[in-house]
C-alpha cells in the first residue's frame, strides 16, 4: 500500500468548503507560504537510474566527438605547458619537476571547477525532468557531477602516469583513495546549494563562473605553498581546494604522507558543504515547479 | 475506514506568483530593498478548491478549455509540485504521460531512451531485461530503435513513450492529450492497450480535446474552467453540459 502525499492543511475545512464570496477573500489575501519541503515518493532503484543518467551524460558528451576522451586531456596538457614555458624559461622557478607540479594543482582544480560549474546548471539544463517526471530532485545535480567526475578520470590518469615516469609512484599513492572522495563529496554539496539556488537567481551561475578565476590564483597552482607569508596561511588551510592540492604534492612529489591537520581540514569542510548543500536543497526544492 | 480509492483530492488550491518570469538578481535585490508593498506580488489561481475522487478501474476525463487548469492537476496528481492547501492521495504506482518525450534525450538512440525513461519511472535492473523487448515489440520502430531520437516525428516519439509507459506495470495512468500525434493504426493499438488497463481494474486519467477518444476511453469526466471545478459526473452529463456552454458564449 502506498501512502498518500499529505499536506498541511492550513485553513479550517469550513471556510474551504465556502462560496465566491469567501474565496474572493482568500484571494486578495496572499495564501501561506508553500510548503517548502516537498518531497517526492519515488519507490525505484535508485543505483539502476543513478548508472543511467550518469550513461546518459556519457553518451551525450561523446557522441559527437571523433576524438573523444583526447579532449578532456587537451585542456590540462595545454595548461601545463604554457605555466610551465612561462615560469621555467621567462620566470626561474627553482621548483623541481615544474611540469608535474602544476598538473598536481591542476587536475584537482580542473575536476573541482568543471563539476561545480555543470552542477551548479544541472536543474536548469533538465527542466523537462523536473517538470515532468517526478523523479527525486537531489539525483539530478549528483548525477551530473559523477558524471563529470568519470569524464575527469582520464586527467587524473593522466597525472599519475606522468608522476609514475618522473618521479616514481610509491605506496603513499594509497592516501589519493582518501582525498580525493573527499573533493567529490565536496563538490557535490557546493553544486546542491548553488544548482538549487540557481533556479531562483538565475545569476548565481555566473557568480560561480568569477569565483572559479579568482579561486585559480587561490589555489597555489602555479606557486608553492611554501612561499605564502605566515599570516595568509591559514586561510589557504581551511580553503578545501588549496588543502587538496597541498596534499596531492605531499605524496605524488614528496612521497610523504599528507599532514593529519590537512585530513582533518578536508574531512571536515566536506561534511559540512555536503550538509549546507543538502539542507539549503531540501529547503529549495519545494518551489522548483514554480519557478522553472 | 480505510478507503479504497485510487486518486483522491480534497480541497486543492495551487497558484502561481505572476513576476516569476524575472528571475534576476536585480528583481530580487530589488524587491528586497524596495517598499514592503512592492513585495507582494500578485498571484493568479490555477486550481480553485478542487476536490474528487477516483476509484480504482475508472477512467477520468479531465475537459476544459486551454489554461483551465487541466496540466496543473495532473501534475499535481504525479506529485511533480505540492498544492498550496488541501490533502491528495494516490495509492500505487503511476506512470504520467505529460508531454511528449519528457525525460527522452534527443541526442540518445530510441532503444538508450527506453531505458533511461524506464529507470526514471522506477523500473529495476532486473525487471529491465524482462520489458525491454515487450516495448520495442509494442513501438513497432524497428531499425528506429538505433536511430537517435532526434530523427522520429512526433508520432514515433509518442509510440516510444506510450509505449514505456504502459509496460512499467502501472496500477494508475495519466496521459495529458499526446495520443492525438499518432497514426490510426496506432491509435487504434494504444486505445486497445489503454481499455485492456481498465477491465485489469487500473485507473486511468485522461486530458483531450477530441470528445470521441474521450467517450472510448472514459466513463467519468470532470469539468474544470479557469480553476473552478463546475461538474463531475458521467461523461455524457459532463460534455453535454461543457459543449452547452461552449455555444452559449
Amino acid at each position: 500500500m502506498v501512502p498518500g502525499r499529505s499536506y498541511i492543511m492550513e485553513c479550517p475545512a469550513a471556510s474551504l468548503k465556502a462560496s465566491k464570496g469567501l474565496y474572493l477573500s482568500a484571494i486578495s489575501d496572499p495564501l501561506p507560504t508553500e510548503n517548502a519541503d516537498h518531497s517526492i515518493q519515488w519507490g525505484g532503484d535508485y543505483l539502476f537510474l543513478m548508472q543511467n543518467l550518469i550513461l546518459k551524460d556519457f553518451r551525450i558528451r561523446y557522441r559527437n566527438m571523433s576524438l573523444g576522451v583526447f579532449w578532456s586531456l587537451l585542456n590540462p596538457l595545454v595548461m601545463m605547458t604554457l605555466l610551465w614555458f612561462v615560469f621555467t624559461k621567462i620566470q626561474q622557478s627553482s621548483i623541481h619537476h615544474f611540469a608535474v607540479f602544476v598538473l598536481c594543482g591542476l587536475v584537482p582544480y580542473n575536476v573541482f571547477t568543471s563539476s561545480w560549474l555543470a552542477g551548479t546548471s544541472s536543474l536548469l539544463d533538465n527542466v523537462g525532468l523536473i517538470k515532468r517526471v517526478a523523479v527525486p530532485r537531489e539525483i539530478l545535480p549528483i548525477s551530473i557531477v559523477l558524471g563529470n567526475c568519470v569524464h575527469m578520470s582520464a586527467q587524473i590518469l593522466l597525472l599519475l602516469i606522468l608522476t609514475a615516469f618522473t618521479v616514481g609512484a610509491n605506496w603513499h599513492w594509497l592516501w589519493l583513495l582518501l582525498i580525493w572522495p573527499l573533493e567529490i563529496i565536496f563538490v557535490i554539496g557546493a553544486s546542491m546549494f548553488t544548482s538549487a539556488l540557481n533556479v531562483y537567481v538565475r545569476d548565481v551561475r555566473y557568480v560561480v563562473e568569477s569565483a572559479i578565476v579568482i579561486l585559480f590564483w587561490l589555489v597555489p597552482i602555479v606557486y608553492d605553498f611554501g612561499n605564502i607569508p605566515p599570516k595568509y596561511a591559514d586561510i589557504y588551510e581551511v580553503n578545501p581546494i588549496a588543502a587538496l592540492v597541498m596534499a596531492s604534492r605531499r605524496i605524488l612529489l614528496d612521497n610523504e604522507t599528507p599532514a593529519t591537520s590537512l585530513i582533518r581540514n578536508l574531512v571536515i569542510s566536506s561534511a559540512v558543504m555536503l550538509a549546507i548543500g543538502w539542507f539549503a536543497f531540501r529547503r529549495l526544492r519545494g518551489r522548483f515547479y514554480n519557478y522553472l | 475506514m480505510k478507503s479504497t480509492c485510487a486518486i483522491e483530492l480534497r480541497s486543492i488550491w495551487k497558484g502561481f506568483e505572476r513576476h516569476t518570469g524575472q528571475l534576476l538578481l536585480r528583481t530580487h535585490l530589488q524587491n528586497w530593498l524596495g517598499q514592503q508593498q512592492q513585495r507582494k506580488t500578485e498571484k493568479f489561481f490555477a486550481l480553485k478548491n478542487v476536490s474528487f475522487r477516483v476509484e480504482p478501474g475508472d477512467g477520468l476525463a479531465v475537459i476544459g478549455s486551454n489554461g483551465a487548469g487541466k496540466s496543473t492537476l495532473l501534475s499535481l496528481i504525479a506529485g511533480l509540485v505540492p498544492p498550496d492547501r488541501g490533502y491528495i492521495r494516490v495509492a500505487g504506482r503511476l506512470a504520467p504521460l505529460l508531454e511528449l518525450g519528457s525525460g527522452f534525450h534527443p541526442e540518445l538512440t530510441g532503444a538508450e531512451n527506453v531505458q533511461l525513461n524506464a529507470a526514471l519511472l522506477g523500473v529495476s535492473r532486473g525487471r529491465m531485461k524482462y520489458i525491454f523487448d515487450q516495448i520495442v515489440e509494442f513501438a513497432e520502430l524497428g531499425d528506429f530503435m538505433n536511430e537517435p531520437l532526434r530523427t522520429y516525428s512526433a508520432g514515433m516519439t509518442m509510440r516510444l513513450a506510450f509505449s514505456v509507459a504502459t509496460h512499467v506495470d502501472p496500477d494508475i495512468l495519466l496521459i495529458d492529450e499526446v495520443l492525438a500525434v499518432g497514426d490510426h493504426s496506432f491509435r487504434e493499438k494504444s486505445f486497445e492497450k489503454i481499455l485492456d488497463f481498465r477491465r485489469k481494474g487500473k485507473t486511468v486519467v485522461c486530458v483531450s480535446h477530441d470528445p470521441s477518444m474521450a467517450r472510448r476511453l472514459c466513463d467519468r469526466a470532470i469539468w474544470l474552467d479557469h480553476g473552478d471545478l463546475m461538474l463531475d459526473g458521467s461523461m455524457d452529463e459532463v460534455t453535454d453540459a461543457y459543449h452547452g456552454m461552449q455555444s452559449k458564449s
